[in-house]
């Protein structure tokens, strides 16, 4: 099963290197991840998006619990959660297939940020599944060239991940 | 307080001895000269100089698995932390606490790909518990003292300090901190109260229980509890090559070693218990087999371990318990001492029956022989020889299981070699570590004529420090593990296992400045060792040279991939 593992980790060179070895070393699945500093400088706020039994992702909580850097650790899937991911396509739109690429854009409330003569780039956030099924949506000749960041993730409500 | 302006590299030293370390193991070169230098102007430690770097982080190991204190290596940058990489690999497998001090080239010379450049804090984060690179003089004492708290507290481990050469030479303040507080690190010591009266419920009501003990009750320094315990609860008792001394193996409670070689009654009752209670061990592969083969018959587990990610890794638990193992056997023991109820210990009867049942097949049993000698009665001499009471090392291979077999241990941190990772070459670095860490003692280096040459050069460092360690060597002309999987598994082709070509270890010893004897006839193994562990040779290094059998193999053997109950016994074949 997908899980959304968020975790902070002290604001270290090397530290984002302990956590991709880790998962390398024990076989585990990396399917994005995503990391920058948080409000707090001295901490790095880490999203990663794997998949595996519950007793896998039960091992790869205790061991990234375990890398002397990482300060907590959460699995947002065993609660409400919020995801979001960024995505940025190029298009192809040339004259027969403008008005169809804008108003596809439009349905999925995707805005379109740089125009060319031939080409539209369209910029989506959603949840992942959002972002592939408007890549789906898209005939595949049209794609000219796609950048997701991968999945960030939060609690909802009171589901708080902080020092 | 006035505090002094010094150079890192005197930073360094100062640290290493605010940490109360005995003993340096390193080997010197470019990047640690500042350092080095630091060292000629000291006298609180004592360095000692091996011949390859792999030896000093060996020998820092088992300094710490016989004392309990950290071991502490010293290498230079490039090939003297690759060359490093393999003992602490070996460290790590086995949750030794230590710290690696490393050389590095200048901080501007980093990534330059510079002369004996490399990235020591990539290559060896894999096999730490932690590392750091310090960049900042003013950094060089606290992480030396975070090093020296993370490889001694929670699971404990080796961290590596990379240290640029130029940090060492600039000079600083120093103040080594009191005491060390990390948000990230907060190893949990108690177990939970609740869990502990759940497993003391299990515990009482087992018809067919079995105590496993792992390496955690040796680090752990829990022998007196879990000991105290097992006499409180008149338990059968089995424990992993690890862990073997942490619980008397005189006493009739204690079934032997567990797991691939491991004992038939102690094989047996850990499949057929109902109730496993596992302290300080990990369920790996060498020990319970296929897992899927242990899992069919139901039991309940309870483990305690100080790691949370030990448990539940390869078999679910029941009852996890995580916290020290010390603090957790005696809360346990409080509880069944405050129990209230009756524990009828006479319910276990029929289990111990059946167990003393599978101990009458004397699994360990051997043919000697008059004119070819037996390496299992090396050793159990030896065990005569040094009454049971010497520090035995192994390099890795038949060997190591005939001396965990045949060399019953009643004390822990006695019995010193490389479970985990399986390294050859440890024995020799192994017996020095120990020698210093206890001069007086009786020290045996149990090996094989493969093994024994992986660190043979330091045959050197026994004499320049006069380590009289005693070198048993099981010469069968083979690399014996290889050879009986290859008998067993590979129809007999051995591939590249005969080890030709062999040196006169006598004279090889000799030249050393040693002590060498060939032992070639049955008769003699009595008189030799004796004489070597005699008041004539106690100075001295000594190098036995047992030829063995060449046959011989290890028995009992559960093949890999079978179940625990699917031994392969001597008198099957």
């Amino acid at each position: 099963m997908r899980h959304i593992i968020s975790l902070l980790m002290e604001n270290e060179s090397g530290a984002l290197s302990r956590v991709s070895g880790l998962f390398s070393a024990r076989g585990y699945n990396i399917e994005s991840l995503t990391v920058a500093p948080t409000e707090d400088p001295s901490l790095s706020r880490m999203t990663i998006v794997t998949s595996g039994s519950d007793e896998v992702i039960e091992q790869i909580i205790k061991q990234l619990n375990k890398l002397i850097d990482v300060v907590r650790v959460l699995d947002l899937n065993d609660g409400k959660y919020i995801e979001r991911e960024l995505m940025l396509v190029k298009v192809k739109a040339n004259d027969k297939h403008r008005d169809e690429m804008k108003r596809l854009s439009d349905i999925f409330r995707g805005r379109i940020i740089d125009v060319s003569d031939n080409t539209f780039t369209i910029e989506l956030t959603g949840s992942s599944s959002k972002l592939d099924a408007y890549l789906e949506s898209l005939d595949e000749d049209a794609i000219i060239e796609t950048v997701r960041t991968g999945a960030s993730g939060i609690g909802r409500g009171d589901r708080i991940l902080k020092v | 307080m006035k505090s002094e302006i010094i150079t890192g590299a005197e930073i360094v030293i100062r640290s290493l001895q605010e940490e109360g370390t005995e003993f340096v193991f390193g080997y010197p070169g470019g990047a640690v000269l500042n350092i080095y230098d630091a060292i000629f102007s000291q006298t609180k430690f004592k360095h000692v100089l091996v011949r390859h770097e792999q030896a000093a982080v060996h020998a820092a190991d088992a300094f710490a698995r016989a004392t309990g204190k950290v071991g502490v290596a010293l290498v230079t940058s490039g090939p003297g932390a690759t060359n490093a990489v393999t003992g602490i690999a070996t460290a790590h497998m086995d949750s030794v606490p230590m710290v690696i001090i490393s050389g590095q080239v200048p901080t501007h010379a980093i990534g330059q790909d510079a002369f004996q450049e490399c990235d020591t804090v990539g290559i060896t984060r894999p096999c730490v518990k932690h590392n750091f690179l310090v960049k900042d003089i003013n950094k060089i004492a606290s992480t030396i003292k975070k090093a020296f708290y993370i490889a001694s507290t929670g699971r404990p481990g080796p961290v590596l300090v990379d240290i640029p050469k130029d940090i060492t030479a600039e000079t600083a303040e120093f103040n080594y901190p009191k005491e060390v507080s990390l948000r990230s690190y907060n190893p949990v010591t108690k177990g939970h109260m609740g869990q502990i009266k759940k497993a003391l419920d299990i515990l009482i009501n087992a018809k067919k229980p079995v105590i496993y003990s792992g390496g955690g009750v040796v680090l752990g320094n829990a022998s007196a509890p879990l000991t105290n315990l097992v006499n409180l609860l008149n338990f059968p008792i089995t424990s992993t090559l690890m862990g073997l001394g942490g619980f008397p193996a005189s006493d009739e409670k204690f079934l032997g070693m567990l797991g691939m070689h491991g004992t038939y009654q102690a094989n047996m009752a850990m499949q057929e218990c109902d109730v496993l209670l596992a302290v300080g061990a990990r369920f790996d592969d060498r020990v319970i087999g296929n897992p899927d083969h242990f899992l069919s018959k139901p039991r309940k587990i309870i483990h305690i371990d100080i790691d949370p990610a030990s448990i539940s890794k390869r078999v679910q638990i029941d009852v996890p318990i995580v916290g020290d193992v010390v603090n957790t056997l005696n809360y346990l023991i409080n509880a069944y001492q405050d129990f209230k109820g009756n524990h009828d210990k006479k319910i276990i009867r029929p289990w111990l029956n059946e167990i003393k049942a599978w101990k009458s097949k004397d699994c360990l049993a051997f043919k000697d022989d008059e004119k070819v000698i037996k390496p299992q009665k090396v050793i159990q001499t030896l065990h005569d020889v040094t009454k049971g009471d010497a520090f035995i090392t192994s390099d890795v291979g038949q060997h190591q299981m005939w001396a965990a077999q045949y060399y019953p241990f009643d004390k822990p941190r006695r019995w010193i070699n490389s479970g985990g990772l399986g390294t050859m070459g440890v024995g020799l670095p192994y017996a020095m570590g120990c020698q210093l860490a206890f001069p007086d003692a009786q020290v045996a280096c149990i090996t094989g004529e493969a093994s024994i040459q992986m660190c043979i050069q330091e045959l050197s460092t026994c004499k320049q420090f006069h380590l009289p360690v005693k070198i048993v060597n099981l010469n069968n002309r083979y690399m014996g593990m290889v050879r009986q999987w290859q008998e067993f598994f590979y129809g007999n082709r051995y591939a590249e296992s005969y080890m030709d070509a062999l040196p006169d270890f006598v004279k090889l010893a000799e030249s050393y400045g040693h002590v060498g004897f060939k032992i070639e006839k049955p008769k003699d193994i009595r008189p030799v060792l004796e004489e070597a562990f005699g008041p004539k040779l106690k100075e001295r290094t000594v190098f036995l040279d047992f030829i063995t059998d060449q046959t011989e193999n290890v028995f009992p053997m559960v093949p890999n991939g079978k179940g625990l109950s699917e031994m392969i016994l001597a008198e099957d074949l």
